[in-house]
């Protein structure tokens, strides 16, 4: 039983008995165990995946498995599965149990899918390198004493160490794809409304979008085509329908590509990635496919407006964990107001808490046109410049992240620093476009990092398409 | 001494909640409905739980434009849900889903009496919607408060009226008119003792001729119509009284005690409330197209004032009488099926304020519980237009027993009775002779001018007639032979 990078092969295995999921199932709990200095898992679901690996097993000798049957899927701790621990990476919600399922959850399940457990990410997903969650930081294991990025930083490296075949993560400003970035997989962050978010904790809830996480663009497919698509639950998610990513990704088109010349050019990017971007460019026209440096001259703008909407977002999200209702509440509590600010004080880590208070700073009356108002308007205007690229070219090309995975502790105390690790990822969130980050070379360091394409509304199909043409 | 009202003018604007009698909370699929068990109408979305999303519900919006279109307000194309943060124990999201600067309704009015009984238009602001929150209880356990999150997500409409009213009674008469309004529209039961209607008041006062407001006073915690006029009345003394003491007035948020019929201080506004409005990012926009108003205008019932209007010019009717037959859009309705059958509006419109409202009354009755349809409820009436029976059997014979057997046909209970009254010109002829060849001398004191000696040549005749002599045949034969 070796790893799979693609499903299609594992399926292939699993159907013609070569080993049953329940050994499947067993081989990666084992693996798991193996890895636990990692840190990736906050729980492992032993008994729900045994428990449907034996379904499994007998539905494939029926002859009726799914379309993701023997998927090993891993969720962010931040995905409700009804009945299982949810804590978002915070001691906030240590002991607390979903009441329900996430729609992904729902659909993973129904196609045969095994979740396995959930995984380590930055408290509420407020962070690049997970280091900010309650549990400790998750590890990258290229090498474990960098970060693996975040704040999806357990489910990246789960798929990287071989732990997972899939996993779910979140991106609300590069929170898929810079993690992916660091530990050298594919990451995709769909287009804002094609995943429901019902049972996503929201961070900010007009950048957050769930995605895939895998070792190929062929696994992301296959993942995103089950997860997509309407939800009552949610008035967000698109009516439109769901593509057939995994034909349209076929389709070897030849693209026109801009590269976005403020990215290459940023004195913050690694020059051996810029570089590396230069010869990739080079091999893409080789290959076909029209390449030309656009500039963007707006790109010093993002990181700004994007903290601005979204902790604004997330002051409001954040204010139910009051120790009220549910969650953690102070033990040394006597009064109303002092439930409020001892569990809330005792609850959230700092980077939450410095959030939080941001955002409530950009929302007071006073402030609120100069800092939530204009940045509503300036995501407005980048919406529609963006919107001008991508009906000229098909794809925005850029790096993932400034640099490689960096070691643990190393930005932690900077949080400007650490906030520019999503210079090049958040236009997407902004626009609302998919982006797909895809491994694209080693550095000189010997850790992997990503380029990243950013398409039109709804194309993730062609993203994909593009990804699976890069060597 | 000179009064309050030739030295100040009160200036007072209500805020109206209204609970819609949706099957859905506003931004959930829990049920809604009053008086079930604490904390038992909730899911994990009213509760706020991590993960949940709100969702639209259409009943709430539609109910929206009813009211709106009612009072003739101008209709929002795009509406933005807005979010209103705070932290109470009730409020489990830690906000509030409401609309903030693009409210569904924007002006229209609503016509009321003011305190003489002139009408007055009373001009309104906006109506928007938004979420209930749960209720505290503060008085039931010694150490904690309780929460009670049915309510919770319950959808709300906020109505805003300009400070057009100048007294209590004015705003007593403009929250009648409201509760009439939405349970014509049957968007709401405009319950104020449930809580399903709420009202907050402002009032302030100023001299004379001054174009600037005195300081504003909010009370709230009202809980019928008369607690909202005797709090505006006693502030309105209340202000009078410090400004004429030398003092001035602070303002302030105030509660109402209905034993002492006093206004209370709950808290001084230090500064304004910071809620920190922000569009609501979960839900987008809604957009009301005039194909849907005009649809929703098309489902509108017959309003109360339109209704009112048809009564008295081409019903000819009273405006007393129209005004209560157009209380309840039940009573109203019962009453134009009645007349559509009855001999006359008027005969119908006495049934209904005579004979079925003191029936509804004495046993604590809706009108939709009243037995008799107003189909057999008009044959009735016509039997005694026509003579067939009178009054007196109507009332206390045959409407009690259609009462007990609505399904019965009243002319065959009437004929099986023995209720049909005499109409036969012969026959009553010679019983009014025979009752006046009985007392001769009596008919020579009748004619001397003592007439009220009619009602024994009448009693005659009914006995002799066993009660069944049509009375108003009766008295024409009689005072044609007495007048000889």
């Amino acid at each position: 039983m070796n790893t799979y990078d693609h499903l299609t092969d594992l399926r292939k295995d699993l159907l013609d008995g070569k080993f049953s999921c329940m050994d499947w199932v067993n081989r990666h709990i084992e693996k798991i165990e193996n890895h636990k200095d990692l840190n990736l898992f906050v729980e492992i679901f032993y008994q729900e995946a045994r428990d449907r690996a034996s379904v499994l097993d007998q539905k494939i000798k029926q002859g009726n498995a799914g379309k993701l049957a023997g998927l090993i899927v891993g969720i962010k701790d931040n995905i409700c599965y009804k009945g299982q621990g949810l804590s978002a990476g915070s001691k906030m919600l240590e002991n607390f149990q979903s009441l329900f399922s996430a729609t992904v959850v729902e659909r993973l399940l129904a196609e045969d899918a095994i979740i396995i457990g959930r995984l380590n990410c930055d408290e509420f997903a407020m962070g690049s390198s997970n280091e900010t969650s309650f549990y400790g930081p998750a590890k990258n294991p290229i090498d474990p004493t960098k970060v693996p990025g975040g704040s999806s930083g357990g489910s990246a490296a789960a798929v990287a160490a071989g732990l997972c075949q899939a996993t779910l993560g979140s991106d609300t400003g590069g929170s898929i794809r810079q993690p992916a970035s660091f530990c050298g997989i594919y990451g995709l962050k769909p287009t804002y409304g094609r995943v429901s978010r019902h049972g996503l904790i929201a961070f900010a809830s007009s950048f957050d979008q769930i995605g895939p996480m895998a070792r190929s663009s062929e696994d992301l497919a296959a993942v995103l085509e089950v997860i997509s698509g309407s939800d009552e639950y949610d008035a967000t998610a698109s009516q439109s329908s769901v593509d057939d990513y995994t034909s349209q990704m076929k389709a070897n088109g030849k693209y026109r590509i801009a590269l976005l010349k403020e990215t290459i050019d940023n004195e913050g990017l690694d020059p051996e990635i810029a570089d590396h971007i230069r010869k990739q460019v080079e091999n893409l026209r080789k290959a076909g496919h029209k390449v030309e440096e656009v500039s963007f001259p707006y790109l010093d703008y993002l990181v700004p407006i994007y903290y601005l909407i979204a902790t604004a977002e997330a002051s409001s999200n954040l204010a139910r964990y009051d120790g009220v209702h549910y969650g953690h509440r102070s033990p040394h509590a006597h009064d109303l107001e002092s439930i409020y600010k001892l569990s809330r004080k005792e609850g959230f880590g700092t980077e939450v808490k410095r959030r939080i208070i941001l955002g409530t700073f950009v929302l007071s009356s006073g402030y609120y046109d100069a800092y939530y108002g204009t940045a509503q308007k300036a995501r407005k205007l980048i919406t529609e410049k963006m919107q001008l690229l991508t009906n000229k070219y098909d794809f925005i090309m850029s790096p993932t992240s400034p640099g490689t995975a960096f070691g643990i502790g190393e930005k932690r105390e900077d949080p400007i620093q650490m906030y520019l690790e999503d210079i090049f990822t958040v236009m997407a969130n902004i626009s609302g476009m998919p982006a797909i980050s895809v491994p694209s070379g080693t550095h000189s360091n010997g850790l992997p990092f990503g380029i990243q394409f950013t398409a039109g509304n709804f194309q993730e199909g062609k993203l994909l398409d593009m990804a699976r043409q890069i060597k | 001494m000179v009064s309050i009202k030739e030295k100040y003018e009160a200036i007072i604007g209500l805020e109206i909640h209204v609970q819609l009698k949706t099957k859905t909370k506003a931004y959930s699929s829990d049920g809604v409905s009053f008086g079930g068990k604490p904390n038992t109408h909730v899911s994990p979305i009213s509760l706020g739980h991590p993960g949940t999303l709100p969702f639209l519900n259409r009943e709430t919006i539609n109910s929206a434009i009813k009211l709106g279109l009612a009072c003739g307000c101008e209709i929002r194309y795009e509406n933005q849900f807005a979010r209103k943060n705070y932290f109470y124990a009730d409020l489990p999201k830690g906000y509030q889903i409401t609309q903030d600067k693009t409210p569904i309704c924007n002006g229209g009015s609503v016509l009321i009496k003011d305190n003489e009984g002139n009408d007055k238009t009373i001009r309104l602001t906006r109506i928007h919607m938004e979420e209930d929150s749960g209720k505290s209880i503060h008085d039931l356990d010694p150490d904690y408060s309780l929460i009670d999150l049915n309510r919770a997500g319950t959808p709300l409409l906020e109505i805003v009226s300009e400070a057009d009213f100048r007294n209590g009674v004015e705003a007593y008469n403009y929250l009648n008119e409201m509760r009439k309004l939405v349970r014509y529209l049957d968007i709401s039961d405009g319950n104020m003792e449930e809580g399903s209607l709420r009202c907050d008041v402002n009032v302030s006062i100023r001299p004379w001729g001054r174009e600037e407001f005195g300081t504003k006073v909010e009370v709230k915690n009202l809980n019928s119509f008369r607690h909202v006029q005797k709090a505006i009345d006693f502030e309105i003394q209340r202000q009078y009284d410090l400004i004429e003491g030398g003092e001035i007035v602070i303002q302030q948020t105030r509660s109402f005690d209905p034993v002492k019929g006093e206004t209370f201080l709950l808290r001084v506004k230090e500064d304004a409330q910071e809620y920190r409005y922000f569009p609501e990012p979960d839900l987008p926009p809604v957009y009301v197209d005039d194909a849907h108003k005009e649809k929703i205008r098309t489902q509108l019932p017959e309003l109360p004032k339109s209704r009112l209007d048809r009564y008295m010019n081409e019903l000819q009717l009273s405006e007393y009488d129209s005004r209560i037959l157009t209380e309840t859009k039940e009573v109203a309705e019962y009453f134009d099926k009645l007349y559509a059958k009855a001999p006359s509006a008027k005969s119908a419109a006495n049934f209904i304020l005579g004979y079925l409202k003191a029936y509804l009354n004495e046993n604590a009755l809706e009108v939709t519980d009243f037995p008799i349809s107003p189909e057999t409820a008009a044959e009735v009436l016509l039997m005694i237009e026509q003579g067939k029976i009178s009054h007196t059997i109507a009332n206390q014979k045959l409407l009690p027993e259609l009462l007990k057997n609505p399904e019965g046909n009243p002319g065959e209970i009437a004929e099986k009775n023995n209720w049909i009254q005499l109409g036969d010109e012969g026959q009553l002829m010679e019983w009014a002779k025979a009752a006046l060849e009985a007392y001769p001398e009596k008919v020579e004191e009748f004619r001397g001018g003592k007439k009220g000696l009619m009602g024994l040549f009448m009693g005659e005749v009914m006995k002799a007639s066993r009660g069944k002599a049509d009375p108003k045949k009766t008295s024409a034969l009689l005072n044609k032979l007495l007048n000889q």
